[in-house]
């Protein structure tokens, strides 16, 4: 047992950080922004470095309850890195500085993130989910003055809570006929004839998960949710929750359900397709920029959907890569919806206001220009290779029509985010003065450095990239 | 004698129950806090007569999990309510539409 610990660092930090974050700020008050936010950030960072120095182990803690592997750590330090994104944004966000609530929330939610990531047992599963959900509702409402955010909150928190109930549904049933809540266990009984509990079961759990990853028709919260949220708490919903449901919902469908592809596969192709043609469809005609970011974050879980519909190796690899591309892209995005200010400071939101942004701000368009093609995957851009690589495993899996139909909607996504385009370089300049704002370098530095990488400095990585998602993706078969 | 089937009958009534409660009330938001706790408490049927029928003890374990959580749960939902109220003036339903689209 005390040799299991030393293998479970990362959340020992988080834990110990998030608490020693909290005590800063019960007893420093509100004013010390500068100390609670480095002791956040500093956590985040050891965390990540203890999940490096446990890269390449592969085994199991806690009687099987928890793993730790490569596939985990891939996983844990995308969440840690998106974590430590949305904490050095928020101070400039909230006016009067941010309360330490908010690095406290972001830390417990990571740590969850990081249990959901790698549990293999359902009952880990289970309290790491509720971890990062339970931060996640009081996130959302995290103005308690503003009627938009509490909303959100009060949205987010009744269907999160349906999700959770649904998903414990399907985990009583799994566990009531496997007679095991062990991924392997439960695998093992999977593998011979499926009765209509086991059935259900599975088509519950994943209906929970899908609601977790926001896939279409488990998507109606994400709009209201991602628009009615303070802009630093939608950055940090689009990208490391994303990855966390992503990655448990990889690991069930390949380490639980392995065996039972023929029942969970269809429910994959049907939640992919579904987000893919909703996402792409439902964007266009949206007025508010968080609104439309919402709808093209349901468009790409539909994309990461169709390499886990392959459940192959090669697809697996094609989500992890998938996960990486957009988290960078989703961050760089925001970032610059972050820096959309009016000359009363006031944050924009509106996309008609965007117009002719290449006269006033040239930098930021261009920025902005990178990451919409980025996420229409438009071939000189990286987001096109991760959209290339889940095709590949798709049209490998014998899953052609798939592939084709996300090919096709593809094609319709790329009209909305081709129309911001137009709208910032083409279209006469908007009323809405967009005056240079104060400029913090770490935002700027972060914007810089994801268009770059997103422009070409990306495919550079792709050998890199290949051996890590290849050495994470491997454990799991 | 009560089989294990009586049990997922009567949590699969409620669960439909809770489902239908989240769905089709359209008054009022501490119905629906109600509804979840009634989804939470199917699955502690469940998993609590599953235990006894396989005569193991992970169920019961799990069952006590699921119990503290909806606890928290709850607490975090009124708490957001209360705010939702502060600034609305109203719990009902049909008037959570500040944003549409």
């Amino acid at each position: 047992m005390t040799a299991d610990l030393a293998l479970i660092w990362p959340e020992l930090i988080l834990t110990i950080g998030g608490l020693i974050t909290l005590m800063l700020g019960t007893f420093l008050g509100d004013r010390q922004v500068g100390i609670y936010q480095l002791s956040s950030l500093l956590t985040l960072a050891a965390a990540a470095a203890a999940v490096v120095a446990l890269f390449g182990i592969d085994t199991t803690v806690f009687s099987g309850t928890l793993s730790v592997d490569s596939f985990g750590g891939f996983a844990k330090l995308l969440i840690y890195a998106a974590s430590f994104v949305c904490i050095i944004i928020a101070p400039r966000f909230f006016t009067g500085g941010m309360r330490a609530e908010y690095p406290t929330l972001i830390l417990f939610a990571a740590l969850g993130m990081g249990i959901m990531a790698s549990s293999r047992d359902l009952m880990t599963l289970y309290v790491g989910l509720e971890l990062n959900s339970l931060a996640a509702y009081v996130l959302a409402s995290f103005m308690r003055t503003d009627e938009r955010s509490t909303e959100a909150g009060l949205k987010y928190f009744v269907l999160g809570a349906l999700a959770s109930g649904m998903l414990l549904y399907g985990i009583s049933l799994l566990y009531g006929f496997t007679g095991t809540t062990d991924f392997t266990g439960i695998a093992a009984t999977l593998g011979g004839e499926l009765n209509i509990g086991l059935i259900f079961g599975i088509v519950f759990v994943l209906a929970g998960l899908g609601f977790k990853i926001s896939a279409v028709p488990f998507h109606m919260w994400t709009p209201d949710v991602y628009e009615g949220a303070p802009t630093p708490v939608t950055t940090f919903f689009a990208t490391a929750p994303k990855v966390a449901a992503m990655a448990l919902m990889t690991r069930v469908v390949i380490d639980a359900m392995g065996p039972a592809i023929g029942a969970w596969q269809q429910i994959v192709i049907f939640l992919s397709l579904a987000s893919i043609i909703l996402g792409a469809v439902g964007a266009i005609g949206q007025k508010n920029i968080k609104r439309l970011l919402a709808y093209s974050s349901i468009n790409n879980v539909g994309f990461m959907l169709i390499g886990l519909a392959a459940g192959t190796q090669q697809g697996v690899e094609g989500v992890l890569t998938y996960l990486l591309v957009y988290v960078v892209t989703t961050l760089g995005a925001f970032l610059v919806v972050l820096q959309l200010r009016d000359a009363d400071g006031n944050q924009i939101e509106s996309i008609p206001a965007l117009a002719g942004l290449s006269q006033r701000r040239p930098g930021l368009a261009a920025a902005m220009a990178v990451f919409m093609f980025s996420l229409a995957g438009i071939p000189p851009l990286f987001g096109f290779w991760p959209k290339y690589l889940v095709f590949e495993a798709a049209v490998d899996a014998n899953l052609v029509p798939l592939a084709v139909a996300g090919i096709v909607a593809s094609v319709i996504g790329a009209f909305y985010y081709i129309a911001i385009i137009k709208m910032m370089y083409f279209d006469d300049k908007s009323d809405t003065e967009i005056p240079a704002s104060g400029g913090v370098i770490v935002e700027d530095a972060v914007i810089t450095a994801s268009a770059l990488w997103l422009s070409v400095i990306g495919y550079l990585f792709i050998p890199v990239l290949a051996v890590v998602s290849a050495s994470a993706a491997a454990v799991l078969f | 004698m009560i089989s294990v089937g009586h049990y997922l009958a009567v949590s699969a009534v409620l669960f439909t129950l809770g489902v239908l409660g989240i769905f089709i009330n359209r008054k009022n938001i501490i119905v629906i806090l109600m509804a979840i706790e009634l989804i939470l408490l199917a699955v502690n049927i469940n998993l609590v007569a599953f235990s006894a029928a396989l005569n193991d003890l992970v169920g019961q374990v799990f069952a006590m999990f699921v119990l503290t959580v909806a606890a928290g749960e709850a607490a975090i939902g009124l708490a957001i309510l209360v705010i939702y109220f502060r600034g609305r003036g109203t719990i009902a339903v049909d008037d959570a539409n500040r944003m549409k689209g």
